[in-house]
């Protein structure tokens, strides 16, 4: 979903109780705290997996694959051939059992998903049925790391250009408001509407297909240049279409977003009483605009950090690059249920982290939160 | 009521809502016109259909109005048949058996580019003896040019490019160009002009007939140009558009109408049941959608009002709880509803005739504002390969696009019809749901 909604900062708490020291306190607050978001993950991995095997069905599809290949396997064996009709049955059974034993299919799946929550929670993520890293490995957690970088590569890039250039043209344009600028950012915020693979097909129209300017995807020009250098730029050239596509997907909705924001908090009355004072507009900036609006700005940017690790499944499929969320698809495609529910438990994780640094992080920037007080849920 | 005229008038003051406005207008129109001028089973079954409706539409061809945009006009498809007289045919009988049938095709060829393909559609009638054929080119400077001979089966195509013997006989060159050219000091060079290609057969039974088409497949066809399956894009395009608007419709006032009515309840009743909406909402907040419906789409079925279900579904419990909780909160201390409670109202009628009457200035900008989301998803999905099997969607136009390499063989418009209608979609509501915003949000009217 393109749509950026600005995240309400956490509810004030009131004061805390008195008495309670406040190591204690802050104690069972992060104790009550992990095990609720740790229930939350579990709940929510679990529902994955659930998913992920369709309620077993997936084993199903799995079996017949077993099945089929046991058959295969033996279509050109003469000896086989001429054995008697109950003693290929027999072998071509005890095969499959065997194979099946192997890949725990013989279990009830409800108790084998139990088993599959357990592993994948404690980052145990298994083998890959079908899928591998370049290097031959499945392990799960090999491909997911090989596919890692290019993603944060791609999504940090943009994220990083994105927020930092919104939030610099949303505080000029809240200053210069009504301007033809302003006026053109709030025309052209719909725009955001659009996700980020529908700006990438018109980039490698105009960049690749007709300039010709720009490559249409991949991560490097085949074969890879050998010297570092090279390789960099080669790298940084496949990066500028993805890039850009991104940015373009939000960039404005995110400045108007961010402008409203700013304008709504420099009509405070302690900002017209700063500008009264006389203080140089960089001053109340920083230190009445800025300032209080550090929560938001800090939650969006956390969101949009946590939002790499999803990719953006299509863009990646567009523009032909190696990370995430290509992988996802290619293993969804390929009833590889193992790297499914692995990318889906980091993500989580990551979410459930990045909430539980957020709670202490709103109270070191926001002097209304009080870590651990009565009514400090989120 | 009055305050709904205000809002109205307050609406005209935003021309990009109006813009806005007008295009879903025109978008509704649009749905209208396509469900009563190409019923759905007809529009699926030609979409999923093959040689029977397709055969004379040429591969890939680019939309007429290109020629608007180009100095070197391409050619439309040219179709001449004996059959409804725009050919003409006369038959004479040679002997009681044989006879002696000529067909002659006018070809005015005014274009600057060659055609796709020709290809000769004969349907004859004979019981044990087939007919003969030989035809014949006319060029307008004069040459004639031996094409071929053959004996068609009942209903047979011809296909000129495919014929090694006339291209050996052209010099190698395919016989849709071969044909229309004339070697000139400067070179080969393409003649205009009046072709003529002329058919004559020979039957050997009494009562034989045989009947042609002679089709020149052009590079532009109709407004909206044609697939790599001959198909004709206009169908997808239009019944892309009441596809686009009822699932962004339904999925954004699907999960608006319920994730509030969901808060509403939670704040009202207050104690576990809060407890519990807020529990399933942050759950549900490490629940990826997209990788989910996915997952739904290969494991399950790919019908669009299965994944509209599912969007539905996962939407309900969606971050925007928290923000109508807040909003809910507010409203609950509010003093009517305390007079409403005083009088005996019960918790439903609450809920519904006091509660949630009152956030609805900001549910409807919000609801607009989320049906763009929905139609590019169902766009997404589509490109992801995960496209309503028998609906014709622009998703699955962009799809079939990329998937045959339109961006590589420039065959843009391919690409652009669906991305511009999507892209005018989803700017109409995204326009009308800002104005909207600005209007019943106090706090960034004049903004």
């Amino acid at each position: 979903m393109s749509q950026a909604t600005l995240p309400l900062p956490t509810e004030a708490a009131p004061a805390a109780k008195r008495g309670a020291s406040t190591f204690s306190r802050v104690m069972r607050y992060t104790l009550v705290r992990s095990v609720a978001l740790f229930a939350t993950v579990v709940v929510g991995v679990y529902l994955t997996i659930l998913i992920a095997n369709m309620g077993g069905e997936v084993d199903k599809i799995r079996k017949a694959f077993i099945r089929d290949n046991v058959a295969l396997s033996f279509m050109g064996d003469r000896q086989f051939q001429q054995l008697p009709r109950e003693e290929r049955e027999r072998i071509i059974a005890e095969i499959i059992t065997v194979e099946e034993h192997r890949l725990g299919l013989d279990r009830p799946f409800l108790l084998r998903s139990f088993g599959f929550l357990g592993q994948a929670l404690s980052l145990n993520l298994g083998r890959a049925d079908l899928l591998t890293s370049d290097s031959g490995s499945s392990q799960v957690r090999l491909i997911l790391l090989e596919r890692l970088p290019p993603t944060l590569l791609l999504f940090a890039t943009a994220n990083f250009l994105n927020f930092f250039l919104s939030i610099f043209m949303a505080l000029g344009l809240s200053r210069r408001y009504g301007s033809f600028l302003d006026r053109a950012v709030i025309a052209l915020a719909p725009t955001s509407a659009a996700p980020g693979w529908f700006y990438g097909l018109f980039l490698i129209i105009i960049f690749a297909a007709v300039l010709g300017l720009l490559p249409f995807g991949g991560l490097v020009a085949a074969p890879p240049p050998k010297e570092p250098l090279a390789y960099a730029l080669s790298v940084l050239k496949h990066l500028t279409l993805p890039v850009l596509a991104l940015v373009l997907s939000t960039i404005f909705l995110t400045i108007y977003s961010w402008r409203t924001f700013f304008l709504i908090y420099s009509s405070e009355d302690y900002v017209e009483m700063a500008k009264a004072k006389g203080l140089p507009s960089g001053t109340i900036e920083r230190r009445y605009i800025l300032r209080p609006t550090l929560p938001t700005i800090i939650t969006t940017f956390a969101l949009s950090l946590i939002a790499l690790w999803q990719g953006a499944v299509v863009l990646e499929t567009v523009f032909n690059w190696p990370g995430l969320g290509r992988l996802l698809f290619q293993a969804i495609g390929l009833y590889d249920t193992a790297i499914i529910v692995g990318s889906t438990v980091i993500y989580a994780y990551l979410l459930a982290l990045t909430v539980f640094v957020l709670d202490f992080v709103y109270a070191l920037v926001d002097p209304r939160v009080k870590v651990g007080g009565e009514g400090a849920k989120v | 009521m009055k305050a709904l005229r205000r809002a109205l008038g307050e609406f005209g003051r935003y021309p990009s809502a109006i813009a806005g406005v007008v295009i879903i207008g025109l978008l509704i129109l649009v749905s209208i016109y396509t469900l009563l001028a190409l019923p759905l089973p007809e529009a699926i079954a030609k979409w999923r259909g093959g040689e029977e409706y397709w055969a004379e539409y040429p591969k890939t061809a680019a939309p007429v109005w290109v020629n608007w945009f180009r100095a070197r006009k391409l050619p439309p498809t040219l179709v001449e048949s004996t059959a409804d007289g725009s050919a003409t045919k006369t038959s004479e009988a040679l002997t009681e058996e044989m006879t002696d049938i000529q067909m002659v095709f006018d070809v005015n060829y005014t274009y600057d580019a060659f055609p796709q393909e020709l290809s000769l559609f004969i349907t004859t009638n004979y019981t044990s003896k087939p007919p003969l054929l030989s035809v014949t080119w006319l060029t307008p400077d004069g040459r004639e040019i031996r094409v071929g001979e053959f004996t068609p089966r009942h209903s047979d195509v011809y296909r000129f490019s495919i014929d090694d013997k006339l291209i050996r006989r052209l010099g190698g060159i395919p016989p849709e160009q071969g044909l229309f050219i004339r070697e000139d000091p400067s070179g080969l060079v393409l003649v205009k002009g009046n072709y003529q290609l002329l058919v004559s057969a020979v039957t050997f039974e009494p009562g034989s007939d045989v009947d042609a088409k002679f089709v020149v497949y052009g590079q532009v066809h109709g407004w909206a140009g044609t697939d790599h399956r001959r198909r004709d894009l206009s169908i997808a395009l239009l019944w892309g558009t009441p596809v686009a608007l009822a699932f962004g419709l339904l999925a954004a006032m699907g999960t608006t109408l319920t994730t509030m009515i969901l808060a509403a309840t939670g704040v009202w009743f207050g104690r576990w049941i809060d407890a519990i909406i807020q529990r399933i909402t942050e759950i549900q907040l490490i629940l990826p959608l997209l990788p989910i419906l996915i997952m739904v789409g290969t494991f399950y079925s790919r019908s669009l009002w299965l994944m509209l279900g599912v969007v539905v579904v996962l939407g309900i419990f969606g971050s925007a709880v928290k923000t109508y909780r807040a909003l809910f909160l507010q409203v609950k201390e509010s003093p009517y509803i305390e007079a409403a409670r005083a009088y005996g109202a019960s918790s439903w009628r609450i809920i519904f005739q006091y509660m949630i009457p009152r956030v609805v200035p900001i549910l409807v900008p919000q609801l607009v504002v989320l049906v763009p989301s929905y139609v590019f998803l169902e766009a997404t999905l589509a490109v992801l390969g995960l496209g309503d099997p028998v609906l014709p969607t622009w998703g699955k136009i962009i799809d079939d696009a990329r998937v045959n390499g339109a961006l590589h063989q420039g065959q843009f418009y391919w690409v652009f019809e669906p991305a511009a209608l999507l892209m005018l979609s989803g700017l109409s509501f995204a326009m009308v749901g800002f104005a909207l915003d600005r209007i019943f949000n106090p706090r960034l009217r004049g903004l």
